[in-house]
């Protein structure tokens, strides 16, 4: 028989060697847009661990958001950009000691927070959702909808206002902009632009003998 | 040992071939279909040659692209190169996992099936980027962006027009959604009714997301020869090809369930009566009313290539941004009131 936790466990090794190669190439790899790609992998492939722990509307939001939109734009940001790898080089042996340091310091914190969380560590519950008998993602909407209303809308006015000042820091308005109002065009009238004239069919004067000019 | 592999492992193998083998099949009949027409549409004959009323044409075309070359550009990305016609084609099929035929008639039933969609169909444009990108050519480059700029903005109204069946359905697994349009109201009973200005938003937005003319600016012939796949020759163009029809096929599919209520019968809860299991399915509704529906919603694709000319760039982009946007935003809010009001009731007498 095959062992259905056994089979999980392999599965998420999978996909954990597969993010963490992934983030690495990310760093590592010299084509950027490469670079971008093995980002977008090491985000699928964390959506994949987050479907094995049963988590599935994050883990498809994950794809939807960062993979379906904002890696497309990232990519189509990258693909514009001509990036001389010589030069990154160049900064790389200059700039490793502080990029050590930070990463030291980082690394010193984050096993800090662990420890902390670790001293503190008590059983989770057993999954809410579960014991409600609801799926997931509907346990999801219901708790955000209503016991996390409101930081659920700060959140979401935080964001339409992100949007808005980026729009408005970036739009720049030219004196000669010439502008097109689709409403205007479609009310336009034919009548006022072209005038349909009707006239008698008419034909020049056939030249006779006493017009012609005299030699 | 031996059982158990056989259910979890070649069962699935087969319903997926079960799935995937007609659609392709249903691609080359739909090429063929288009093509015939079109030409009616523009007093011609359409293709007539090859096999009875031509009908063998779309074979002949699939065999002459499979025994072409597949020429790779001087100094292209060659691994992205190849790579890219999986990545357009891979979604377009992975996605008809959730979809549901009939009643319990689906791969996969799973609660989150709508996101599932949303994320499939905005995998695919990493397929049309790349290859634009990876071809090292002027032409691809700009042909994929701006079908890339264009199926973002077209994927938001999409979406938006998705919340408001979710919230009338209440439901994100697409079997509760159709069951959500039964009743005893016949086809007022779908969501088409309630939806109407989304519904039209929806498959204008399918129609802009597969790159479909009007919306046929990533290849506009007469700018850019081709747009993203004007390097592919071969099998890997085919490959775009059949992925580009295999989503048309799929957004009919998709309007069909979602606002035209999928395998349920126009006639449903008008005639009760039991004839026989041959006729019953007229009002009972069956799988032969979905592939109706879909094969009448993927009809509108082909009329509209052959009566619409082809949209400027601005105007896509301001159609979608200032037009769809706001008109779904604000039927969230309409189908909301329905919703809470009760004027929309999910699956009565269903």
């Amino acid at each position: 028989m095959i062992d259905t936790n056994l089979l999980q466990l392999i599965c998420f090794y999978g996909f954990a060697a597969v993010t963490v190669a992934a983030a690495l190439a990310v760093i590592t790899v010299k084509n950027s847009v490469h670079a971008v790609l093995s980002l977008v992998l090491a985000f699928f492939s964390t959506a994949c661990i987050w479907l094995l722990a049963e988590a599935e509307f994050l883990a498809i939001a994950l794809i939807v958001v960062y993979v379906g939109a904002v890696m497309v734009l990232f990519l189509f940001v990258v693909m514009m950009l001509d990036i001389k790898m010589e030069q990154v080089r160049e900064g790389f042996i200059r700039y490793l000691p502080v990029g050590i340091i930070v990463a030291l310091v980082m690394l010193g914190e984050m096993l800090a927070l662990i420890g902390v969380r670790a001293m503190h560590a008590h059983v989770l519950g057993a999954d809410p959702a579960a014991a409600v008998g609801l799926s997931n993602t509907a346990w999801l909407g219901g708790a955000l909808y209503t016991q996390y209303l409101l930081p659920f809308e700060i959140a979401a006015v935080i964001l339409t206002v992100g949007v808005v000042v980026a729009v408005a820091l970036t739009l720049r308005q030219r004196g000669d902009k010439r502008h097109e109002s689709a409403s205007e065009q479609v009310r336009v009238n034919p009548r006022d632009r072209i005038r349909v004239v009707k006239m008698a069919p008419s034909r020049p004067d056939e030249p006779t003998a006493s017009q012609e000019p005299l030699q | 040992m031996g059982e158990q592999l056989l259910n979890e492992l070649v069962w699935p193998v087969v319903y997926i071939l079960c799935i995937a083998v007609p659609l392709i099949l249903a691609v080359a009949m739909f090429v063929y279909w288009e093509r015939k027409v079109i030409g009616w549409m523009h007093v011609r004959m359409g293709p007539n040659k090859i096999g009875p009323f031509g009908i063998l044409q779309a074979f002949a075309d699939v065999v002459k692209l499979l025994l072409k070359e597949v020429i790779l550009p001087s100094s292209a990305n060659r691994v992205l190169y190849y790579l890219a016609p999986l990545l357009a084609l891979v979604p377009a099929f992975a996605a008809w996992a959730v979809v549901p035929f009939d009643d319990r008639m689906v791969l996969a039933n799973v609660n989150a099936g709508l996101l599932y969609l949303l994320a499939m169909t905005s995998l695919g444009v990493y397929g049309i980027i790349l290859a634009g990108w990876a071809s090292n050519s002027r032409y691809a480059l700009l042909g994929a962006m701006r079908s890339a700029a264009q199926v973002i903005s077209y994927e938001l109204a999409m979406g938006l027009s998705l919340v408001c069946v979710l919230v009338l359905a209440g439901s994100l697994n697409l079997t509760d959604i159709v069951h959500a349009q039964g009743g005893g109201k016949g086809f007022l009973d779908w969501f088409w009714l309630p939806l109407l200005p989304v519904f039209i938003v929806y498959f204008i937005s399918g129609v802009a997301e597969t790159n479909r003319a009007p919306f046929d600016v990533a290849e506009g012939e007469s700018e850019i020869v081709a747009g993203f796949h004007v390097e592919y020759s071969g099998s890997a163009f085919a490959i775009f090809f059949l992925a580009e029809y295999a989503n048309m096929i799929l957004v009919s599919f998709l309007a069909s369930i979602f606002f035209l209520g999928g395998w349920l019968s126009p006639l449903q809860g008008w005639i009760t009566a039991d004839v026989s299991p041959w006729v019953n399915w007229i009002w009972t509704g069956s799988i032969i009313w979905l592939l109706i529906k879909a094969f009448l919603m993927s009809f509108l694709f082909l009329w509209f290539r052959a009566t619409f000319p082809r949209y400027r760039y601005d105007q896509i982009m301001r159609l979608g941004w200032k037009v769809f946007i706001p008109i779904t935003i604000v039927w969230v809010l309409v189908a909301g009131c329905m919703k809470y009001f009760g004027w929309v009731i999910a699956g009565t007498g269903a």
